[in-house]
Formats: structure tokens, C-alpha cells, sequence
């Protein structure tokens, strides 16, 4: 008896709900952990990224505007469908990663929780983000945290799911769309992440995920007039770093610089730091008087 | 055409078949149901019908001490050294789980309680997997709340609810709690036990480990056992102002922590430049809806005196259209008053009305033969100094009042014990915010009434408790 073939997955890019291939035509080598080739995937160019932040903008207004509750039962949903797929994610994220099995076990469950962590934030942060400002005039005065809207960002190159997950759930549970760049050398994950986010009650187009080369691709999103944040946590190159934050004060950007040499734990807690960055913050005055 | 149309609505029953109800129920402790020690138990009945629905145990002092020692052994093994983030994906579960048994649960809190099935479905049930929802999200992120940098949970709490949003009650009270780390024992009411002894098996189904959350059925002995339990740490409960003031003297002198919400006898503002079909609106719900059996419920209606008569007018014409009758009907407006006691209240109340010289006007409706029946009522002519416009009737009976100033209107809200709740209805946004900021009252609706979700605080002010259940503040109750 002849032993099965097994059938492999193109990994394709994630935009406005929908999978395509890089409208380059182009594919890069993706290794796993042990150098052996795994996959071609899709090389994302100047026009995917630009496709990604029209497709983010287009979902922004009508995922800011669904209750925190509602957009924490969604980011909740898809915990739900990640935990059905967890050996899924255990194996690619061991092969990529060189992780035993066990190890890859914990960042897997990490990855899960951290969607229920801020699955949990959507309905609460304005709470801890916000308050009543006792001003000194006859006047009712409330400061509410808002999502700035598009958000650029440049997942971390060396936590394919837990660093993608950590950088990528914050931003959309507060009520913005993202546009992620995967890591470069480990950029699979992303992409089965992106079916499980297909499959869940996500929008289309509140999450877009890209692969390709920091390098060439975040110039674009940095310099980009429709995009209001990055976050350059992926970006390893010093020199990058500078001249995308330099990109981005064209039209001032909010920017998030990477962590530098420090690298981070992402199993640590993740805390309430990735939350209000991409939020901004509105004061309502109105008088009080018969 | 003459005269006005008349629709006759066919009956469009929610079907009972989703429901399998047991013929009896015992006590849920430490995981399991089983019966009381001394055996004794009691009925049941569905309000609307009078038919009894199940037989349930009536928990005494040595149940209630199993119940507890359950709950103690529960938070120092299991529950309060467990991590926040896992306690977190127990109380999701449990809101799932909720979610998809909503209907069933909602057609046996309409059988238990009386309330139209409109109501159940559509508030109690959503209001329900909400709350766990909410309080989930918060029980890894207690550092987060502004409430101390290490915030530890009490220990075991007691909680007495009432029989007016039983499942609700329930909710408002276990999920803070055990997203806080405590372990509870609840007593439900001893009118409406099913749907607590239903959420036992909703516990279950989530794995939730035994003696977490334990339920005692029983009357007001069962509660006062409770309530006095010496380990218990966190006493909650939600009903009359009169049982708060004796467990408010009860615990006095011991450590342990209380939260009350109890009467009220809300204050439902409305000045001349009101839109007053949106008023009438804010009227009818804010005294029919659940029956008038609600707390928070606008009892009182402050109405400026120069549109008093086209109010009274369109209140009238409004009411004469409520629907009262069958629970399960799902075109009920109106259900059934919970229980022949109740009823009984409401009907003195009333007389009392009469006999101090208000004008009761009471909607025209047919009421069905069987069950616990009053008709949407209103009193006009009602001073400060009447009984019903003092005393929390708790049933569909509303008391105008008027006014003539910004001024006296705060001053006749005032006019009161409570401070649960208010409503103000103008299309001035500054004269809505002078209004709020001098109510005496925990939660004060603007154009609109009877509006709750587990983000935001409610509780009283003065005699209708303290401690506020919902939002970021109704952790402080269970967190030391």
C-alpha cells in the first residue's frame, strides 16, 4: 500500500475578509525552524498594503460603533474557535518556532487567553480610561477614551501567534481596525490565525494581516495619509525604526517604538499598556441649569 | 368610520415544552442536590394560574451550615487560590451557557414569576448572560479597578435575592462575586426558587467545582439563618427596606461586610417641554413594566402643572391599551402579580388611596379567572401626605403629583425616604443635568426609564440601601 500524500495549504494574504494572493504575483521562502522549506508565501506589496488600510478604514466606522459588549463577545468567539484548533497552532507554531511540543502547548494556551483577557477590556476600559472631571463652573464634564481608527503594525519577528496575538487583539478590542505585518521569518501562523478570524464573528476587514519584509512594505503604512497609528514593535532594525517614525510624522501618527534590545517576554501579563495608545482621549462639556 | 378600531389578538402562547421541570428539588450543596435534613419543603405555584409547578425544599440551620462549610472549604481549596484568568473562563462559560439556554430559562422564570414572556426573553435573559459577561472580563484584571493595588476576595458571601427578576437578581449578585474570588451561598426568594435551582444545573454543565456556588431554598428563616451564619463574611441583599433595617441590625457589631438594595419610590419628572408621547412612554414603562414590581419602578409621577391634563390624558389613552393576561402570551403586556400575598398589599394600598380621597382610574381590561390579578391603576389628586404617595407599593399603581417650578420639583422628589432612582424628562440637556445633580437618588434616567446593564452602578441612596451592584463599583462590595 502506497502511503498518503498529504494535500498542503497555499498561505495567502488576509484582507477585507478575503484571501488573496500578493496582487505581485510574488512568493517568498518560508523555513522552518530547522531550515527545511515549508511553505512560498505571499511577498506583500506597496498595493496590498494600500488595499489593507482601505479595507481597515471601510470596517473602522461599523466596529467602533457595536457595544464594548458586542465586540468582546466576538473577540471572546474567537478564543472559542482557537481552542478548537489549538493542535493546529501547537504544531505550526512548533515547527516555526523549534519549540518542543510542551513549549508550544503554553504559547498556544497564552495566545488563547490573551484574547479572553481582551475580550474582557472591550466593555471596561472607558471605565479605567475614562472619568467625570469635577471643573470649576456649573458644568457636567466626561472624558471618554475613543479608538483612534486605522492601525498599522509591525507584529514581533520572533513570537510568530502570543507576539501577533499581544500586539494585534488590544487594537481591535478597543474599537480599531489593524493592519499587521507578520513576522517576516515566521509568518505562517498569522495566516491560520487569520482563518480562524475569518470564521469567527469578526467583520471583514477589521483585522488585515500582510506578509513580506518589514523594510519594503512599512514605508508604505508609515507614509500612509489614512492610517492613524503604528507600532513599530516588530521592526529590529534601529535605523528602520527612526526613519518609519520620521515617515510617520508627516501626518502625525501616533507611534509605538520598538521595545530596543530588551527582548520581550510576551508570556509575561500583558497589563493594561497596550490599550490606550491607540485611543483618544474626548472631554463632553455641557451646563448644568435650569 | 366611527369610533375607535378594535384588534382582537389571537393568542400566540410561547410553548412550555422547553421546559422539563422537575416534580421536586432539593437544596444545591457542595455540588450535589440533596434534601433537607429535616425534610420539610414547600410549593411552588405559577401566579398566573395558580397551579403548582414543583415541591421545594426548605433549607433550615443545619442545611444552612452544610451550605456554608461547602462554600468555606470551596474558597480556601479551590476558588480564591485560583488565578483570576481561569476563575475568568469559568464565569464565561457560565454565560455561554446562559446564552444557550436563554429560552428555557426565560419560560421558567414567566411560569415561576408571572412576568410576560416578553419580558423574560427579551430583558431578564439578555440582562443575565450580560452580567456574567461582564464580571468574567473582570476577574483577572481586579488591580485594574481602581480599588487598591492588591485587592483580595472576603470569603464566603450570603446572598438573599427577591422575586421580582429572580434569575437577574441572581446574576447581579454571583457573578461579582465569584469574579472577586468569594464562594456564595444564595437564597433565592421562597415565591420563584426554579430558575436559581436551573442555574445549578448551569454550574454544572460548566464544571464549576463543587461548593462555589450553593443554592437554599426557603422562606424568610432560611434567610435570617443565612444572613447570621457566623462564617459568613459578605452579607447581599436585594428586597423589602424593612428586612434590610433587620439584617443591617443583625450584623451590627460583627465584621462582616453588607450590601443592601432595597425599596424605593422613584420620582418620574416631567416638565412642559417634554416630548409627551415619548414621556407617556417613559410613564407605562417606568411603572408596568415587571408589573410595577420593580424597586427602581417611577411610582411617583411629578408632572408640570400646566401639561397635567393632556399627560393624564394621553397616560390614560395609552394604558387602555396594555395587554394584561397570559405570561406566556407573547403579546402580553402585563403579567400576573407574583402572589396572592402580594396582591393583597397592592389591594390595601389602594383602598387606603380611596379612603385618603385620591381618584383611582384603572385601565379597562378583562382579568383572567384564575391567578393573581390587579389592573393598571393610577391615582390623581395625590398629595405628599398620602400613603401611596409615601409607601413603596411594589404593584402596576402609579401617583401623580404636580408642580410648578424646577425648584419644587426637586423638592417633592426628595420628599422621600428612598433615593433608589429618578427620572426626568425635558428636551433641555442643561436643565437635565441641574435636575441629576440635585435627585437624591442612585441612578437618574434622563428621557428614558428603567434602563440597566452590568457596566453601569445601581444602588440607593438613604433608606433604599447602600453598595452598588453593576460597573467597576459593584466589585468594591465583594473585595476587601
Amino acid at each position: 500500500m502506497s502511503e498518503r500524500l498529504d494535500v498542503r495549504k497555499t498561505y495567502k494574504l488576509f484582507i477585507g475578509g478575503a484571501f488573496p494572493r500578493s496582487e505581485s504575483g510574488r512568493s517568498y521562502v518560508v523555513n522552518d525552524a530547522k531550515g527545511r522549506f515549508w511553505a512560498n508565501a505571499a511577498l506583500a506589496s506597496r498595493k496590498d498594503a494600500r488595499d489593507a488600510v482601505v479595507a481597515a478604514r471601510n470596517a473602522q466606522p461599523g466596529w467602533a460603533g457595536r457595544t464594548g459588549y458586542n465586540r468582546g463577545q466576538v473577540l471572546y468567539r474567537v478564543a472559542e474557535l482557537l481552542e478548537g484548533r489549538r493542535g493546529q497552532f501547537v504544531a505550526e507554531v512548533s515547527r516555526g518556532e523549534g519549540l518542543s511540543t510542551r513549549k508550544a502547548e503554553a504559547v498556544v494556551d497564552a495566545s488563547i487567553d490573551r484574547w479572553v483577557w481582551y475580550a474582557g477590556w472591550t466593555d471596561k476600559v472607558a471605565q479605567v480610561l475614562g472619568n467625570a472631571n469635577p471643573v470649576a463652573g456649573p458644568y457636567f464634564n466626561l472624558s471618554t477614551p475613543e479608538p483612534t481608527g486605522v492601525v498599522a503594525v509591525v507584529a514581533p519577528q520572533d513570537s510568530s501567534l502570543l507576539g501577533l496575538v499581544s500586539v494585534a487583539a488590544p487594537v481591535v478590542a478597543t474599537g480599531s481596525t489593524v493592519v499587521v505585518l507578520a513576522s517576516e521569518t515566521a509568518p505562517l501562523p498569522a495566516i491560520t490565525l487569520a482563518e480562524v478570524l475569518a470564521t469567527s464573528d469578526l467583520p471583514g476587514g477589521v483585522v488585515n494581516m500582510l506578509t513580506g519584509r518589514a523594510a519594503e512594505v512599512a514605508p508604505w503604512l508609515a507614509t500612509h495619509a489614512d492610517v492613524n497609528a503604528i507600532d513599530l514593535t516588530g521592526v529590529g532594525d534601529a535605523d528602520l525604526a527612526g526613519d518609519l517614525e520620521a515617515d510617520a510624522a508627516g501626518t502625525l501618527k501616533r507611534v509605538r517604538r520598538p521595545a530596543g534590545a530588551k527582548t520581550a517576554d510576551w508570556t509575561d501579563g500583558p497589563g493594561t499598556d497596550r490599550l490606550g495608545w491607540t485611543m483618544e482621549i474626548k472631554t463632553v462639556w455641557h451646563p448644568m441649569g435650569v | 368610520m366611527t369610533g375607535p378600531m378594535s384588534f382582537d389578538y389571537a393568542p400566540a402562547p410561547e410553548s412550555r415544552s422547553v421546559v422539563d421541570l422537575r416534580s421536586s428539588y432539593g437544596l444545591f450543596i457542595d455540588g450535589k442536590f440533596a434534601d433537607p435534613a429535616d425534610a420539610r419543603s414547600f410549593k411552588t405555584v405559577n401566579p398566573a394560574t395558580e397551579e403548582v409547578l414543583a415541591e421545594v425544599g426548605e433549607a433550615g440551620p443545619a442545611d444552612v451550615d452544610r451550605a456554608v462549610t461547602a462554600a468555606r472549604r470551596a474558597y480556601t481549596k479551590v476558588w480564591g487560590p485560583m488565578p483570576g484568568r481561569e476563575r475568568a473562563k469559568y464565569l464565561f462559560r457560565i454565560a455561554r451557557i446562559v446564552q444557550e439556554r436563554s429560552r428555557e430559562l426565560a419560560v421558567a422564570e414567566t411560569l415561576d414569576n408571572g412576568k410576560p414572556i416578553r419580558e423574560s426573553r427579551d430583558s431578564d435573559l439578555p440582562l443575565v448572560a450580560a452580567w456574567f459577561f461582564y464580571y468574567a472580563g473582570w476577574a483577572d484584571k481586579l488591580e485594574h479597578a481602581g480599588l487598591g493595588a492588591d485587592p483580595r476576595p472576603l470569603g464566603v458571601a450570603g446572598q438573599v435575592i427577591p422575586w421580582n427578576f429572580p434569575l437577574m437578581m441572581l446574576a447581579w449578585k454571583i457573578a461579582p462575586a465569584l469574579a472577586c474570588g468569594n464562594t456564595v451561598v444564595l437564597k433565592p426568594a421562597e415565591t420563584t426558587p426554579l430558575t436559581a435551582l436551573l442555574f445549578a444545573d448551569v454550574c454544572r454543565q460548566a464544571d464549576l467545582p463543587p461548593g462555589v456556588v450553593n443554592i437554599v431554598t426557603g422562606a424568610g428563616a432560611t434567610g435570617q439563618a443565612l444572613v447570621e451564619h457566623p462564617d459568613v463574611d459578605k452579607v447581599a441583599f436585594t428586597g423589602s427596606t424593612p428586612v434590610g433595617r433587620q439584617i443591617a441590625r443583625a450584623v451590627a457589631g460583627s465584621t462582616k461586610r453588607v450590601t443592601l438594595e432595597l425599596g424605593g419610590k422613584a420620582a418620574n419628572v416631567v416638565f412642559d417641554d417634554a416630548p409627551l408621547d415619548q414621556a407617556v412612554e417613559g410613564i407605562v414603562n417606568g411603572i408596568f413594566f415587571n408589573q410595577g414590581h420593580v424597586c427602581c419602578a417611577g411610582s411617583r409621577l411629578l408632572v408640570q402643572e400646566n401639561v397635567h391634563d393632556e399627560v393624564l390624558e394621553r397616560l390614560k389613552r395609552r394604558m387602555a391599551t396594555l395587554r394584561v393576561g397570559d405570561p406566556l402570551d407573547k403579546n402580553t403586556d402585563v403579567g400576573a402579580i407574583n402572589s396572592a400575598e402580594q396582591l393583597a398589599r397592592i389591594r390595601a394600598l389602594t383602598d387606603v388611596g380611596d379612603a385618603e380621597g385620591a381618584e383611582r382610574w384603572s385601565a379597562p381590561c378583562e382579568l383572567p379567572a384564575h391567578g393573581y390579578w390587579f389592573a393598571p391603576t393610577l391615582f390623581t389628586g395625590v398629595s405628599q401626605a398620602h400613603r401611596i404617595a409615601r409607601e413603596e407599593i411594589f404593584g402596576p399603581v402609579l401617583s401623580v403629583l404636580t408642580f410648578r417650578t424646577p425648584h419644587e420639583a426637586v423638592a417633592k422628589a426628595n420628599n422621600t425616604p428612598y433615593g433608589l432612582s429618578a427620572g426626568v424628562w425635558t428636551e433641555k440637556g442643561s436643565r437635565i443635568l441641574w435636575m441629576a445633580e440635585r435627585l437624591r437618588a442612585g441612578v437618574v434616567w434622563a428621557n428614558t426609564f428603567n434602563q440597566f446593564d452590568p457596566a453601569s452602578p445601581f444602588g440607593g441612596y438613604r433608606e433604599s440601601g447602600y453598595g452598588r451592584e453593576g460597573g467597576r463599583q459593584g466589585l468594591a462590595g465583594y473585595l476587601a
